[in-house]
């Protein structure tokens, strides 16, 4: 009998064969953080002993934490992967940063525009992503394989019901393809699969002495000296956080968590969720829904 | 109690160590929102600690707002998730949920009860190794009840939890459990469900859910979550024949030469004999090769590469079997059809059918009957309506390797998928194969199409001429086949009128009959061009996707299709047949252009305006194209 994660793994490599047989020219969206670790270490699992048929795409807002850019570049050097940064040429242009425009536009013109663009420059049929269903109520009916239109819209009415392992990666001209190998993962899978399979990460998920200023009630690290300071001074704290994306839109929590095993543990007595540190879910009820329709991943 | 945590850090190591190696159960739960079903899924959730404090506070929030419980938490907001639902207080789509006790991972196929969601039902139990079914204790078995319960027996799932709650509004009354539980066993003996397990609890007040309850002495069996941490998981075939549907070739370089897939069926090793299906070729493993080396033994559930110790021919959709009982070889089945669609089924029409990584053309016969999932009677129907069950004949276009879904569901269990719009437009589950696809084999012939042709000195083709009635098609096609016998060509006019006086006169105008119609057509003209002939078809053919299927019978470069257009209000006008006074008098039903579809080639190869063009004209412009396409012999 397998256990729940070699059942997982099993399942996630499935869907990544699947995918790539049934499309012409797929990509796999690399964001750095502990969900893209992981789908990449099936990705590398699943086609071996060749390299996964696919590039990277790194749709980057150039205000990632310093760690991130290290730690995606080493990887795609010693994995020898074929990486694409995409920063959209237009945000670059109007200089768009989330202190200036907030973090609504910041977050739609850099991620979700740059990912749409960034698809229909390279012609991508088919992307990976790494959401889960356990993160957010309404992921938790999005499907594994789901059809967005010419225009990268979700239609929540029109969803392919999925039976079995059979999933159908078929589409019209123009229409692509978001496949979430992770669906069916929780963060307690991931944070356990990580340590088990020994799977680098972004040393900020660990806690450390970092640099940080209180701003509505999240704790920012100053990574850069781009963050404007309003007459505060950056306090060193022990800090690690629990997501990662931009480092003035995401927060830190307070914690000596410095292992994995202490992540773990943290978390299974966490009361606070996932997402909460991140600044974009904090609108309305129903918000990431909309995104989604919109265009977020 | 589940869900509970080892606290001290330095238990954590062997705690974590302790859940590396918990199991994974799949379950769905049936029942309506009055069941309280989202509460129950809302509860577990909560009890096995999964719900965080900001989700918490937004739980308390949304429960004084919208909820049902006056000042109580709503479980049941914990669960429901798409904006529009909220707002109508209802599920409507399968939500995966998840929870985790000290013993097992659960996935959670949250599906709604509704009648009209048959679709969403067997969506969540296709994968499921379990099924709770909820029953409110003060209402029994119900119609729905009965309609959740031949679902999951139909799905193959064997285990059952009866879950009878709001206990506490019967004054946990051990009769009235006894009752409800004595009339579902009754039902559930007929349909073939036979592991069932009724437990009292209440949802909303936690009776019984995640431990004993002191409401309930009366009762010894376990807890609903107690049930879940211990019922035994059938992996799908963990002792039954080795199977492994192929999805990839790898090959990073000529040395190597491996078989992606996913085990669903019993294991193997190295040195076994496989089968190669359905084309039945023979070679043995040499390695099972994983990115974390060479195993020398893989199970059912693994993805994992094989290479064989032979040069044999695999491609992606063969399915790898052990030597003892190796899987049936078909193309002509008898199974289960669900429907999942707006548009009915068309009996006839070709959808793609996907089974395990291999996807193969097919169509589906009008059903032998449809089953009415509330009364479990059969009716006679000539078509599949959406969240329709019906049982029907299955063609399709070359022979895959199954096993019955009851003996394996990944190799029985398939998805019909519309040719246009790529939707998922059904589902089903293979029973078994039909004797006569056994019986007739391909004759092989030994003067081929290209004889046929050489001896004539052309290149045969069908040229398919469609349109409204009195559109101009049959002149036209008269007068192209005049010329191109004058050229010395041979050639053959199929005419939509004259062979339903013959081939088709069993066929009228429904829309099933007109597919067979093309159908018959379209083999016909195929045969025809074996023969070496160039085949004029002059028929309406109103439906894109039968046009589609008669181009691929035909193959692409031995196909021409004309339309030959007319606004429908000047075919009307000409009237060469009085067909429209007719229709217009009401003699006449189920007309193309009036009061049957007509859908017009988006890309036709020929497209001839018949107001511009006279009928002289457009057959010179279809011969000129013709030699262009090198099917004529140059002058």
């Amino acid at each position: 009998m397998l256990t729940h994660l070699q059942r997982l793994e099993a399942e996630s490599i499935h869907i990544l064969r699947e995918a790539v047989a049934e499309s012409e020219r797929p990509v796999m969206l690399y964001s750095v953080g502990k969900d893209s670790s992981v789908m990449l270490h099936l990705a590398m699992k699943a086609f071996y002993p060749s390299k996964p048929p696919f590039p990277l795409l790194h749709v980057d807002t150039t205000w990632k934490f310093k760690e991130m850019y290290e730690l995606r570049d080493r990887l795609a050097a010693e994995l020898n992967l074929d990486l694409i940064v995409y920063q959209n040429p237009e945000c670059i242009e109007l200089g768009i940063n989330p202190f200036t425009h907030g973090s609504t536009v910041h977050t739609d013109m850099w991620k979700t525009q740059g990912l749409k663009k960034a698809l229909d420059e390279h012609g991508f049929d088919l992307a990976f992503g790494g959401a889960r269903r356990d993160e957010e109520k309404s992921r938790a009916k999005e499907r594994v394989f789901s059809i967005r239109s010419p225009q990268h819209r979700w239609d929540p009415k029109r969803q392919r019901p999925e039976l079995w392992h059979l999933y159908n990666a078929r589409k019209r001209v123009g229409e692509s393809v978001r496949v979430f190998p992770l669906s069916n993962w929780t963060e307690l899978d991931v944070w356990q699969y990580i340590r088990l399979e020994e799977i680098p990460i972004v040393p900020l998920y660990l806690a450390a002495d970092r640099p940080v200023v209180e701003r509505d009630g999240l704790l920012i690290m100053v990574d850069d000296d781009r963050m404007p300071l309003m007459g505060e001074v950056p306090k060193i704290k022990r800090v690690r956080f629990r997501t990662l994306g931009c480092y003035p839109l995401t927060g830190a929590i307070e914690s000596e968590a410095d292992t994995l095993t202490d992540i773990i543990g943290e978390m299974l007595r966490a009361t606070t969720s996932e997402r909460q540190g991140r600044a974009i879910d904090h609108d309305a009820s129903g918000s990431m829904e909309k995104k989604k329709q919109e265009g977020y991943f | 109690m589940a869900g509970t945590l080892a606290s001290e850090p330095e238990s954590i190591e062997a705690y974590l160590s302790a859940h590396d190696s918990k199991s994974l159960l799949r379950f769905i739960t049936c029942g309506s929102v009055d069941d309280g079903k989202s509460t129950l899924i809302g509860r577990l959730l909560y009890d096995s600690k999964l719900v965080f404090d900001d989700h918490l506070s937004a739980l308390e929030v949304d429960s004084k707002k919208v909820g049902t419980q006056g000042d109580d938490l709503d479980f049941a907001l914990l669960v429901d998730g798409l904006a529009a639902e909220r707002e109508q207080g209802i599920t409507i789509d399968v939500a995966y949920r998840f929870f985790s006790t000290d013993t097992r991972k659960f996935i959670v196929a949250d599906t709604p009860g509704h009648e009209q969601y048959t679709r969403n039902m067997v969506t969540g139990a296709s994968t499921a190794d379990a099924a709770v079914i909820l029953v409110d204790a003060r209402k029994g078995v119900l119609t729905q009840t009965r309609r959740h319960s031949y679902l999951v027996s139909l799905l193959g799932i064997k285990r059952i939890v009866v879950a009878v709650n709001k206990l506490d509004l019967v004054d946990y009354s051990m009769e009235v459990f006894a009752r409800v539980e004595a009339s579902y066993r009754a039902f559930a003996g007929e349909i073939g469900l036979n592991d069932v397990v009724c437990i009292p609890i209440s949802a909303l007040a936690g009776d019984n859910v995640t431990g004993p309850s002191a409401h309930t002495p009366w009762y010894e069996g376990p807890s609903l979550l107690g049930y879940l941490e211990s019922v035994p998981i059938d992996d799908d075939q963990p002792d039954g024949p080795f199977r492994m549907p192929v999805q990839l070739v790898n090959r990073p370089d000529p040395e190597f030469r491996g078989f992606s897939g996913r085990i669903v069926g019993g294991s193997v090793r190295p040195g076994d004999g496989v089968r190669v299906l359905p084309g039945n070729r023979e070679s043995t493993v040499a390695r099972i090769v994983t990115a974390g080396g060479d195993l020398d033994h893989a199970i059912t559930g693994q993805s994992i590469t094989i290479t064989l110790s032979d040069e044999i021919d695999v491609s992606r959709g063969d399915v790898l079997a052990g030597m003892a009982s190796p899987p049936g070889v078909a193309d002509q089945f008898e199974a289960h059809v669900v429907w999942m669609s707006d548009d009915e089924m068309l009996p006839g029409r070709a959808y793609l059918l996907k089974m395990g990584a291999k996807t193969v053309g097919a169509t589906v016969a009008k059903p032998k009957y449809t089953i009415n999932v509330n009364t479990l009677e059969h009716m006679a129907s000539t078509t599949l309506m959406l969240n329709e069950i019906g049982v029907c004949n299955l063609n399709i276009d070359q022979p895959i390797a199954f096993d019955p879904y009851s003996e394996n569901r990944d190799m029985g269990g398939f998805i019909l998928i519309d040719r246009l719009t790529y939707n998922t437009v059904g589902a089903g589950l293979l029973h078994f194969a039909l004797r006569r696809s056994d019986n007739i084999h391909w004759q092989a012939i030994e003067v081929s199409k290209r004889a046929h042709a050489e001896l004539k000195g052309q290149n045969p083709c069908v040229v398919w001429f469609t349109g409204f009635s009195g559109a101009g098609k049959s002149t036209i096609a008269n007068l192209v086949e005049k010329k191109l016998h004058g050229l010395g060509h041979h050639t053959y006019l199929l005419d939509g009128d004259n062979l339903r006086q013959g081939l088709n006169k069993d066929l009228g105008f429904t829309e099933t009959d007109r597919i067979e119609n093309i159908r018959r057509a379209a083999e016909v003209s195929g045969l025809m061009v074996d023969a070496g002939l160039i085949v004029l078809v002059s028929f309406i053919s109103p439906f894109r996707a039968e046009r589609r299927t008669a181009r691929e019978l035909v193959g692409t470069g031995e196909f021409c299709e004309v339309f030959v257009d007319a606004p429908i209000e000047v075919a009307e006008e000409r009237d060469p047949k009085g067909l429209y006074k007719k229709v217009r008098r009401g003699e006449l039903a189920h007309f193309t252009g009036i009061d049957s579809p007509y859908e017009p080639p988006l890309n036709p190869d020929i497209h001839i305006d018949t107001v511009r063009t006279s009928p002289e004209e457009a057959a010179d412009r279809i011969i000129t194209e013709l030699r262009r396409m090198g099917r004529l012999r140059p002058t």
